[in-house]
């Protein structure tokens, strides 16, 4: 892997965000996400049938999501899965909803809601990724097929 | 965020390091969403469960309940992963139901009321228009903000504790008027007749829908108010569905529920953002979309949220002097309350006689182990009059198809779904 370059290629603004600054590898998704509904809780593995991440692994990964689905479950979920160490570095996503927050405060995870311009058409999958959420921004560092 | 008195001496910890703890995590929570105060709140509903919760989550109840931690609020428990008296027979792990055995104790410690229930807004508290509540889960929320017109937003279970503990909750979404205010207005023109049409209705609306601030506007043809009123059950399963596939945490429905007499005054000056119309082809068209491979199926649940008396008895009835399929499973899931009425009225012998299993305290899709269970068990396909269920159980890999009850009881009797 090459060095990160200083300067982000793109840079996109977040409306909302919480949580500490993270770096990682984005899995982008077009079908929104609720941890009881698609997460296998004991593997991190997106295992819903038919789910378009299915089969993927979320751990350590930063992850993009255009809505939530569902649920209260995040509330303990996320911290569940931090604890058992197959929890995501950060949740970036369009619009969310109060439990995928509440959640992800709790367990310490990165979470911003809200993206201009639209995350889903600017980053890719196994691009590299910064969360600044003090500075409300998401930040492309390098492109998958740069790495 | 503004903090009055009370709450800057819950900050600075002159109530205990418990409830800066929560005041803390709420405040937080509040400032991501740009709340400006806290409003007061008079109770709360929690989900904690060791499926949801996990050892981290075990380990940080034990650690608020030896630290003092109580709630100051009546706050009450969602539906759980286990019945106790069922446990041995679907082979839970022992350890995971000693675990659950201790966060019923941790909380009962922290003065939580253990009641089990995701359909306390049927059988424990009926928030008035107007009053501001903390519950989770997502079903009992859309029920208080919809047809009580109690304000809510979705409360996770550390969320929902936090509020119990410090009397309060940030004032963001469903507790802000402007928020509450439709967005989108859907017609009726059927007339549903079971609860799996109302479930349907809820996947139509919320699928294309999905955000947590979408806010649907329901009537009868031209914004009339609908032929038949609704009956707690049938709002009950159209909001759970909304819930589940939309995030919805709020609708509307002309003269039914109290915040809109009509279309005009739910949208409160909104331009609706889409105009639906849906009829009984639509919802048949729900029904055909479910694949149901070669056509057995030896699993039928009827849960989700948990069955009131009035469900109860006419599954009692549906299976009177009948027996399910050899070799399969009839499940059905209500609250602690509900099946000791039932069983005196002699519902809950009927069901059983038939076959069918009844749990209480517990919804089938947090069932602790079900991934297992359905490996043990040979299940596949699952059938069921819930169209919640048709949709949260998916991570454990079920195939779900969703039926009217009568259909679903005609599965369980032959094992084979239509």
């Amino acid at each position: 892997m090459s060095a990160v370059p200083r300067q982000p290629l793109v840079v996109i603004t977040v409306d909302r965000a919480a949580g500490p600054v993270v770096e990682g590898e984005a899995v982008v998704s077009t079908e929104g996400f609720s941890p009881r509904y698609d997460l296998d809780r004991w593997t991190g593995v997106i295992s819903k049938p038919g789910h378009r991440l299915e089969g993927t692994s979320i751990r350590d990964k930063i992850l993009f999501f255009p809505t939530a689905k569902g649920g209260i479950a995040a509330g303990w979920a996320f911290h569940d899965i931090k604890g058992k160490g197959i929890a995501p570095r950060a949740f970036v996503f369009g619009v969310t909803n109060p439990v995928m927050v509440q959640g992800a405060i709790f367990a310490g995870i990165a979470i911003t809601e809200g993206w201009t311009p639209d995350a889903l058409s600017e980053i890719r999958t196994g691009d590299l990724v910064r969360v600044d959420p003090g500075r409300r921004v998401v930040e492309l560092l390098e492109r998958a097929s740069d790495r | 965020m503004e903090l009055n008195d009370e709450e800057r001496a819950m900050q600075r910890g002159d109530r205990g390091a418990a409830v800066k703890e929560a005041i803390d995590f709420q405040l937080e929570v509040g400032r991501f969403f740009g709340a400006r105060r806290f409003v007061p709140i008079s109770n709360a509903h929690m989900m904690g469960d060791i499926e949801v919760m996990g050892d981290a989550g075990l380990s940080r109840l034990r650690q608020m309940a030896e630290a003092g931690t109580r709630c100051a609020v009546d706050i009450t428990t969602n539906a759980r992963c286990i019945d106790f008296a069922h446990a041995t027979a679907l082979q839970q792990v022992e350890d995971e139901v000693e675990k659950e055995r201790r966060i019923i104790t941790h909380l009962r410690q922290m003065n939580v009321i253990t009641a089990d229930t995701c359909i306390n807004y049927q059988t424990l508290y009926q928030p008035h228009l107007g009053e501001h509540v903390a519950w989770g889960d997502t079903g009992t929320v859309i029920y208080a903000n919809s047809v009580f017109g109690a304000r809510t937003n979705f409360e996770g279970g550390p969320s929902a504790l936090a509020s119990a503990i410090t009397g309060r909750t940030p004032e963001y979404g469903f507790h802000l008027d402007d928020v509450r205010r439709g967005n989108f207005t859907v017609e009726l023109d059927v007339d549903p007749s079971d609860l799996a049409d109302w479930g349907a209705i809820g996947r139509l609306v919320g699928e294309p829908h999905q955000s947590y601030y979408a806010v649907p506007v329901f009537s009868g043809p031209g914004g009339t108010p609908l032929r038949r009123t609704p009956t707690s059950d049938e709002l009950k399963h159209l909001g759970a569905s909304l819930a589940s596939y939309g995030s919805h945490a709020m609708f509307h429905m002309v003269g039914v529920t109290p915040e809109a007499p009509t279309v005009q005054a739910a949208l409160g000056g909104n331009a609706p953002a889409d105009r639906m119309r849906i009829t009984r082809a639509d919802i048949d068209r729900v029904y055909a979309g479910y694949d149901v491979k070669d056509g057995r199926c030896n699993l039928v649940v009827f849960s989700a949220p948990q069955l009131s008396l009035f469900e109860l008895k006419r599954l009692s009835e549906l299976l009177d002097g009948r027996t399910v399929a050899q070799g399969s499973k009839l499940f059905v899931t209500t609250s602690n309350a509900m099946k000791r009425t039932a069983t005196e009225l002699g519902y809950i012998d009927r069901i059983e006689a038939a076959g069918g299993i009844v749990l209480e305290g517990v919804c089938f899709y947090i069932l602790q182990d079900l991934t297992p269970m359905k490996q043990r068990m040979g299940w596949s396909s699952l059938v069921t009059n819930s169209a919640k269920l048709v949709n949260t159980i998916t991570a454990h890999r079920f195939n779900t198809i969703l039926r009217r009850t009568e259909d679903c009881i005609e599965t369980a009797l032959t094992g084979v779904v239509r």
